[in-house]
């Protein structure tokens, strides 16, 4: 106790998200190895994960930079074929699998890393509105890009097209990698929930960290004020570059368990497209910006939701946007706010300390 | 040699002239004020010198370095620290943290020892944590360290941002109305900080006012500003007592 108290507040706050995160891996797993848990809500739980990093990794950019970027799914593509590419390359020259996968984690981070650098160099000049319609096109050209792409492999080394795959010209023993629009077919899935797990508990560590470091206070700094963050010394470029590819990075990491979890990867509209960039934003918004406890709530919420809805058929939608609509009002309406903190244990020790101290 | 000198200082935004022929010296431990009706440049000028615009002619000398059109940062990097008119304050960080961020560039670590939390992180956080509750005590806002920065009342947020100036340890601090929104009581108390900052500090200082009580109450040498020219410079009460100033101020 006498430990805790020593903390400062933040540390705390921290703490309790890497707890809620330990303490829902040992309850679903549990559940998952005595067999409690249904076949549907098997395969949700590295979805689940997946959903849970690319929100921490938007909410780097959205909440603690303060830039509204709509492309996170196309770095989540970059990671994702980045690693498939890989996997599929090595399949039999590397055959440890762990070894294997620990290389396509970092290949799709370092991908992902580096187009979130080449991306925010032109992309970080203009602000608001402007940056949000031009990250959309970015993850829109990124996905029709791979779509259109083939990739074989033979004995001369790589050939690449973007017309077919006969116009790779390859020799009869030649395999074809990346195969337009059906994309990657035939990756292991070595993802699971623990490695799932890791990978979120990894992203909050860097997230929160940075946030609680030097550059993250000259992030949010920023995000607080440029004019007087650069009155004070700080390199304005260098620091929203900086979070933008390490949020990049980050998605680059849920694109490589995600791809590791299908067998075939295809960059879909449904996958990688706008609708993904925005749902991610979804959670964002709804869980708080730089709230990264509240971003994996509102991302196992509303994943969980539809799925654990499905019973009542078309009335599915209907409810989920009512939730939502709750959601929103629950977390940020002032009045709410005000009732929460009256009603709740925290809130009623503190009304009694302020009387004693009178 | 004069801490800062200023040569021939213009700027036109088009057709307009802002600022022009604007010429200044401030010795070492000077305290300087900057006065002039709404409109006649004064902000502009603290723009340029800070880098935020870039003066279309003239000469800023810093200790004897030029540092005209500098980028803003190399600006602050050369000891020069500002406030502004209307409060920049990084208002969703706590107060420590506003104080810490203007300690950056004297505190260094790199971002990998701030991620894995390496031994030179713990060290310097401790030494940032130690020389911002310094800066904060002499403030008299030690006691609210852990608070928001928007959650202060107004006196403490100007304070703050003057704290938050000194952090980066800057030869010449620059003050834009400092005074401005405040009842006489927290005019007084400021007058009181802005002198004690100075004799504490050793510090230069150059501000802006328009409340004449601060100004005639701690400036030692004035320059007034009219229609971006310089209207006259000297020795306080005699430049408050000019005529030609009393004009522009009042009207004939």
């Amino acid at each position: 106790m006498k430990f805790m108290k020593n903390m400062n507040k933040t540390t705390k706050q921290n703490m309790m998200t890497y707890a809620m995160v330990i303490v829902a891996y040992i309850v679903f797993q549990t559940l998952s190895v005595t067999g409690n848990l249904s076949s549907l809500m098997q395969g949700l739980l590295v979805p689940l994960c997946t959903y849970s990093i690319l929100a921490v990794s938007l909410n780097l950019t959205v909440g603690v930079l303060g830039e509204l970027s709509l492309g996170h799914a196309g770095f989540m593509c970059i990671g994702a074929f980045s690693s498939a590419f890989f996997t599929a390359c090595m399949k039999d020259t590397i055959t440890n699998d762990l070894l294997r996968f620990i290389i396509a984690l970092l290949i799709s981070a370092v991908c992902a890393g580096i187009f979130g650098i080449l991306i925010g160099i032109p992309v970080l000049r203009l602000r608001g509105d402007y940056l949000a319609i031009v990250t959309l096109a970015f993850g829109e050209i990124i996905k029709n890009i791979i779509n259109a792409m083939y990739v074989g492999l033979d004995e001369n080394g790589f050939h690449f097209s973007m017309k077919d795959s006969m116009s790779l010209n390859m020799t009869e023993n030649g395999r074809i990698i990346i195969k337009g629009a059906q994309g990657i077919t035939g990756t292991a899935r070595q993802s699971n929930f623990t490695i799932g797990i890791i990978l979120l508990l990894l992203t909050l560590v860097v997230v929160l960290n940075l946030m609680n470091s030097r550059s993250g206070r000259a992030i949010m700094s920023i995000r607080d004020n440029r004019i007087a963050a650069e009155s004070v010394g700080i390199d304005i470029t260098k620091y929203k570059i900086m979070a933008f590819a390490i949020s990049a990075s980050l998605a680059g990491l849920a694109g490589c368990l995600y791809a590791h979890n299908l067998s075939s990867l295809t960059a879909l509209p449904k996958n990688f497209g706008y609708n993904m960039s925005i749902m991610i934003l979804v959670y964002v918004v709804l869980g708080g910006m730089a709230n990264m406890r509240g971003s994996i709530i509102a991302a196992v919420a509303l994943t969980m939701i539809p799925e654990l809805l499905r019973g009542i058929g078309e009335y599915r939608m209907l409810i989920y946007a009512i939730i939502m609509i709750v959601m929103m009002i629950f977390n940020w309406s002032p009045k709410v706010k005000e009732w929460r903190e009256a009603h709740s244990l925290k809130g009623a020790f503190h009304k009694k300390n302020v009387k004693e101290a009178k | 040699m004069a801490l800062l000198e200023v040569k021939n200082l213009g700027i036109s935004f088009g057709g307009l002239r802002a600022v022009n022929e604007f010429n200044i010296k401030i010795e070492k431990g000077q305290l300087y004020g900057l006065i002039g009706p709404n409109g006649a440049g004064k902000t502009t000028i603290f723009n340029m010198l800070t880098g935020v615009y870039k003066p279309t002619d003239g000469i800023i000398t810093l200790d004897g370095q030029n540092i005209t059109g500098k980028k803003t940062i190399e600006i602050n990097k050369a000891g020069i620290a500002r406030t502004f008119q209307n409060i920049r304050l990084f208002k969703d960080l706590t107060v420590l943290d506003n104080v810490k961020v203007g300690l950056h560039n004297s505190y260094k670590y790199s971002t990998v020892a701030g991620l894995l939390r390496l031994p030179a992180y713990h060290k310097t956080e401790k030494d940032m944590n130690e020389k911002a509750m310094e800066l904060l005590e002499v403030f008299g806002m030690a006691g609210e360290a852990e608070q928001l920065a928007s959650n202060l009342p107004y006196g403490k947020q100007r304070k703050l941002e003057i704290a938050r100036a000194l952090a980066t340890d800057p030869k010449l601090l620059l003050l834009d109305e400092p005074a401005a929104g405040m009842n006489p009581n927290e005019t007084l108390e400021l007058m009181e900080t802005i002198r004690f900052v100075r004799d504490k500090f050793d510090m230069t200082i150059l501000l802006i006012e328009h409340d004449m009580k601060l100004v005639s109450g701690i400036c030692e040498e004035l320059t007034v500003l009219n229609f971006g020219q310089v209207l006259t410079q000297g020795e306080t009460s005699v430049v408050l007592n000019d005529p030609e100033v009393i004009k522009a101020y009042l009207g004939e």
